[in-house]
């Protein structure tokens, strides 16, 4: 995304920070437009009969019949689009075909579940890798960082169903079963009292982007380390544990935000298969269900959802960036 | 300049490697230790998945004991959720994940190439209206996209291909642009474009050869999440179909019966596992070495 940033950048130099952050928004809402013409063309304005598509060939003409009208495919395909577009942004996400009840009320747990999943594996990994990252550096090319090396890269290859499953086997079924292997919530109790059950599902996702963030601040903290100020910091006697966390640290973050931004982006398409894995009540496994049900209602909402929170997070990288870098931000003004 | 440079690779190879640079590339590569244990592991599960069908006891979908039936005589590995034969259907199982991935990563590749050369090489509006399309695609996460493919059309397995193909197509296309964009300034490309030499020849032979190494690296890291992605969405029941024998099928059939009987899961997640592991592991050691040739040759 950084390229994005940096397009935008130059040219948004004559009005300076704000326009920049006004460029990057307006652009991030293109973006989310043009996503859900893509969302909309893939599952509803496909050439042929999309309720026939979706009901399979069995499909009584009736169940066909009324489809064809919940679907307004009876009208033009831009007049489907807008009006399906337009109740999306009053807040009226569609009438599930499966469930038979509006697919609001129908997500709007598995929303909060998720939202939860996502901030607790933000809050878990983002200081978990800032750690190890710093660490790293302050021992490179020692037998931690060797470690730390072979760890971050292996973890990154894994996909992350592979992990899920691996802590299954480790904590929750064959090695030990001192963890819930599936995460049962139920729909009327809130998310924060199970948190047992949300401890594999949290380290899933926290496996999935420690490594890319470790790398980075690893790499960023042996550039700082390396640096005249805190060599300074270093010979006015400070001791060394005060300069790594006081001096180094707040400069050596910097650069990793973007990363870190990136990272919970990422997790948005995480949760999908993690989700599923532990049979967790969020948006991830109710998006699973709802492909394989095809219940198209629900998964233009939920794609929607998945790519907004992507693209805003996406935002928010870039707009941090800019930010948190001196050098970037000067050059605006 | 600054879009272009934030992206770009250092310009790779200086001109005395110009003749053969994959060729330099694969030898710097290969002495590092971790591309070796990288090829070792994918060499092994490759011919596990090619020689496993013709070894395997019994025919994948024969039942042969009770339903998850631990190791014994008969069954090595015990059974699975129906009583089929574990070792037999891990050993048919491989094929269908490898070839699946090998031919989305290869369609994404070309099709990610064929975007990056035309939009580095045009230089005009058609820079611009292809990499803001590639911006779109990636909006979406990766299995979002796929899975709203499958949604509509059904879990067939070429659609599996084209959607991992179809998001292994942006990446490509911007990281071989971010490289051609500097070759195609150089003179020896200027020189070609005076000779009134064909554009597709002029990217396929002078632009292209002077890119291979970043494309190899990038090829590298796409397969290992193509290998990723094809695994994990017939773990979630949209790949190959039951009752065929699929590793990610596997995994979610047996996973049921993992206090029982662990190998129907164990046996494919760890294949699936040191596939990605050493696919990425070649894909570092090529990283790596492209990264030695792009600093002018030093170790």
């Amino acid at each position: 995304m950084s390229a994005i940033a940096a397009r935008a950048a130059a040219v948004a130099r004559p009005r300076g920070i704000w326009g920049f952050i006004l460029r990057r928004i307006l652009l991030g809402l293109v973006t989310l437009f043009l996503v859900s013409i893509v969302i909309f063309a893939a599952t509803q304005a496909l050439p042929g009969d999309a309720a026939r598509a979706i009901l399979g060939r069995n499909a009584t003409p009736q169940s066909l019949a009324t489809l064809r009208k919940q679907l307004n495919l009876d009208r033009p395909v831009l007049d489907q689009y807008f009006s399906w577009l337009g109740n999306f942004l009053s807040g009226n996400l569609g009438h599930s075909l499966v469930a038979n009840e509006p697919v609001t009320s129908l997500i709007g747990k598995a929303v909060e579940n998720s939202a939860f999943l996502m901030l607790l594996a933000g809050l878990v990994s983002v200081p978990l890798a800032i750690l190890v990252g710093s660490v790293a550096a302050r021992r490179r090319d020692r037998a931690f960082d060797h470690a730390t090396s072979i760890g971050t890269l292996t973890l990154a290859a894994l996909p992350e169903f592979v992990t899920a499953i691996a802590l299954v086997v480790l904590f929750g079924t064959t090695v030990s079963r001192i963890l819930p292997a599936v995460s049962l919530i139920p729909p009327d109790s809130p998310p924060w009292d199970h948190l047992e059950e949300l401890i594999l599902p949290v380290a899933a996702l926290t496996l999935a982007v420690v490594p890319y963030i470790t790398r980075i601040m690893r790499a960023s903290m042996i550039e700082v380390l390396e640096s005249d100020y805190v060599e300074m910091a270093r010979l006015k006697g400070l001791d060394e544990r005060t300069v790594l966390w006081r001096h180094a640290l707040p400069n050596g973050i910097a650069p990793t935000i973007q990363v870190i931004a990136l990272n919970l982006a990422y997790l948005a398409g995480g949760i999908v298969v993690v989700e599923f894995v532990f049979g967790y009540p969020g948006i991830g496994a109710e998006f699973v269900g709802a492909v394989s049900n095809r219940d198209v209602p629900t998964v233009q909402a939920l794609a929607m959802l998945i790519a907004a929170t992507y693209v805003v997070l996406n935002v928010f990288a870039d707009v941090a960036t800019i930010l948190v870098s001196p050098r970037l931000r000067t050059s605006l003004q | 300049m600054s879009g272009a440079a934030a992206t770009a690779v250092e310009a790779p190879v200086a001109a005395p490697a110009r003749h053969r640079p994959l060729v330099v590339l694969l030898r710097r590569a290969w002495r590092q230790p971790r591309t070796k244990v990288g090829v070792v592991v994918v060499v092994l599960l490759v011919g596990t998945a090619l020689i496993g069908p013709l070894v395997a006891p019994h025919d994948p979908a024969a039942f042969v004991g009770a339903p998850y039936s631990h190791p014994g005589s008969g069954h090595l590995l015990g059974t699975d959720n129906l009583g089929r034969d574990v070792l037999s259907r891990f050993l048919w199982g491989g094929l269908s994940i490898l070839g699946l991935a090998a031919a989305a990563t290869a369609i994404g590749l070309t099709l990610g190439l064929t975007v990056g050369l035309i939009a580095a090489y045009s230089r005009s509006w058609l820079d611009d209206a292809l990499m803001r399309t590639m911006d779109v695609i990636l909006a979406f996460p990766a299995i979002v996209l796929a899975l709203v493919a499958i949604a509509t059309v059904g879990p067939k397995l070429w659609l599996l291909v084209l959607a991992v193909a179809l998001t292994t197509l942006p990446r490509v296309a911007r990281v071989s642009r971010g490289a051609a964009v500097e070759v195609v300034e150089r003179d020896f490309v200027q020189a070609a474009e005076a000779l009134g030499v064909s554009r597709v020849r002029l990217l396929a032979s002078e632009v292209l050869p002077n890119i291979t190494s970043t494309v190899m690296v990038e090829a590298s890291l796409r397969l290992t999440y193509a290998v990723g992605l094809i695994a994990g969405l017939s773990f979630l029941g949209f790949g190959e179909q039951p009752p065929a024998a699929d590793w990610g099928l596997m995994i979610n059939e047996n996973r049921q019966g993992l206090t029982v009987q662990p190998w129907g899961v164990v046996l494919p997640v760890i294949a699936i596992a040191l596939l990605t592991i050493g696919t990425s592991l070649i894909g570092d050691g090529l990283a790596r070495a492209s990264a030695g040739i792009d600093r002018g040759g030093g170790e």
